[in-house]
């Protein structure tokens, strides 16, 4: 497998992997928006009371893991995947997989990630790469967010994949061990599945911090915290909510460009225009929330400090609940077929 | 988005790889384009490690004040927190933290700070320089 793997570049790393093994397994269709929205990736959750790395803990995706379920549930595409308590097992395990020519996707952490710049080593333990051969003590591996393949030595990668704290990998790996060609009709289906848990998801969670409730309660709490936390909290609490939704590994706009983008693909799948209407609606969210990134980069850095400036960022929050609470309600009362 | 109005600026993610963002070509349908950064994500970016700074230089502080051990400087500035440190040196959540205590951290034994060492990437006598 190793000599005619070709590496393929994604805006997540979860969708990528997730695109690359299903092309690999014969599903050529696969593109990097078609894994999410089939996945239901979209969401949004913003959990009170709880801080991650001392700031709010917001997500604008589902849980780590979940795309890749889902879409392979949905294309009837059987997975393995494994976990393991010892890191010689767990090493073990991949070279016998290597051996059968299989590609193995693992989850890691990026704290001692080598070719990371050292900027972005956090204990962030959701990262996904390839891992498509061993030469000699040195494993192949295809990074789906970097433009080019990489390599770890066998201790490095046993390190990453046994990274400790939040979400700890525990040396998870897993790989597609059977799939059965899908008709155009399956793929449809699949979509329609996809888009209807995503606007249950978004619609009808119960409680007010979920979904494009989860907006409001945001836009509700931004207001408060100049008061509240005085203005450098406040400013370090943007800066994780900028984090979140714009670094590396969201395609911008906390992923709403990679919905819409979703969006037109399975237009020309259902046949239906009103999805592109709909579309279009995701792209204008998506700006509105990269225009807020820089009027809180704006708070963080000091160039603006007044409650104003707070109350504009929480306004806006409030059109882009406005604007997405509209898309999905047209979402759900399209009833595709 | 728009395909022209990407930003192109130069940050941390310049010499590993440009990234790939989703946005809309001039038909009006979605395309992708490599971009090499955006100031406002690095602005965020540089705040959360001058944050991680704070905590280091407190740490230091703390420790030379001797109201902390060094486990706890360290713990710091490779911005880990009590269950992580704990959950890497396999050591019980409270013994780790009577670890940070000068008087206790002084009666360790060569063992445990040999694995304290290994976690943090330096040598066991390497441990009391706070740099």
């Amino acid at each position: 497998m190793k000599d005619n793997f070709t590496h393929l570049q994604a805006a997540h790393c979860e969708n990528g992997v997730i695109t690359k093994l299903l092309r690999l397994a014969g599903h050529d269709y696969m593109t990097e928006p078609l894994a999410f929205g089939i996945g239901s990736g979209l969401f949004y959750l913003h959990i009170p009371f709880f801080k991650f790395n001392g700031g709010p803990a917001i997500t604008f995706r589902t849980a780590p893991g979940s795309i890749f379920k889902r879409t392979c549930k949905s294309l009837r595409i059987e997975i393995a995947s494994k976990r393991f308590r010892s890191e010689q097992n767990a090493e073990e395990y991949l070279d016998f997989l290597l051996s059968q020519n299989h590609v193995v996707g693992c989850q890691v952490g990026v704290f001692n990630l080598k070719y990371f710049p050292p900027e972005y080593r956090f204990h962030f333990n959701a990262h996904n790469l390839i891992v498509y051969g061993k030469a000699d003590n040195t494993y192949l591996i295809s990074d789906p967010i970097m433009d080019r393949v990489t390599t770890l030595s066998s201790e490095e990668l046993n390190k990453v994949r046994f990274a400790k704290g939040f979400l700890a990998p525990r040396g998870h790996l897993y790989y597609v061990t059977k799939t059965i060609p899908v008709s155009e009709e399956l793929i449809r289906k699949a979509i329609i599945k996809g888009i209807k848990r995503t606007t249950s998801d978004m619609l009808h969670i119960p409680g007010n911090v979920g979904g494009v409730r989860g907006i409001l309660y945001t836009s509700r709490q931004v207001r408060k915290w100049r008061e509240k936390l005085g203005v450098r909290t406040t400013g370090h609490y943007l800066g994780q909510i900028i984090r979140m939704q714009e670094e590396i590994g969201t395609g911008g706009g906390g992923f709403r460009f990679i919905y819409a983008a979703f969006l037109e693909e399975a237009s020309k799948y259902c046949k239906n225009d009103e999805l592109l209407k709909i579309s279009d609606m995701f792209t204008q969210s998506g700006d509105l929330w990269r225009e807020n990134a820089v009027n809180m980069a704006g708070i963080l850095r000091g160039r603006s400090t007044e409650q104003s400036d707070f109350d504009h960022i929480a306004d806006i929050l409030i059109e882009i609940h406005q604007i997405e609470k509209k898309a999905f309600t047209d979402l759900s009362n399209l009833r595709l077929k | 988005m728009k395909k022209e109005d990407i930003p192109q600026d130069s940050g941390p993610l310049e010499y590993m790889t440009p990234e790939l963002c989703y946005v809309k070509n001039s038909n009006g349908s979605y395309d992708t384009v490599k971009s090499t950064g955006w100031k406002v994500k690095n602005e965020a970016l540089s705040d959360a490690w001058e944050r991680v700074h704070d905590r280091v230089e407190n740490a230091r502080n703390a420790v030379e004040m001797g109201l902390k051990s060094p486990i706890y400087f360290h713990m710091e500035k490779n911005i880990m927190n009590i269950s992580i440190l704990s959950s890497y040196v396999k050591i019980n959540r409270l013994r780790v933290w009577l670890h940070m205590r000068p008087s206790v951290y002084k009666k360790l034994s060569a063992r445990l700070l040999f694995r304290y060492a290994k976690v943090f990437n330096v040598k066991p006598e390497e441990l009391n320089i706070l740099k």
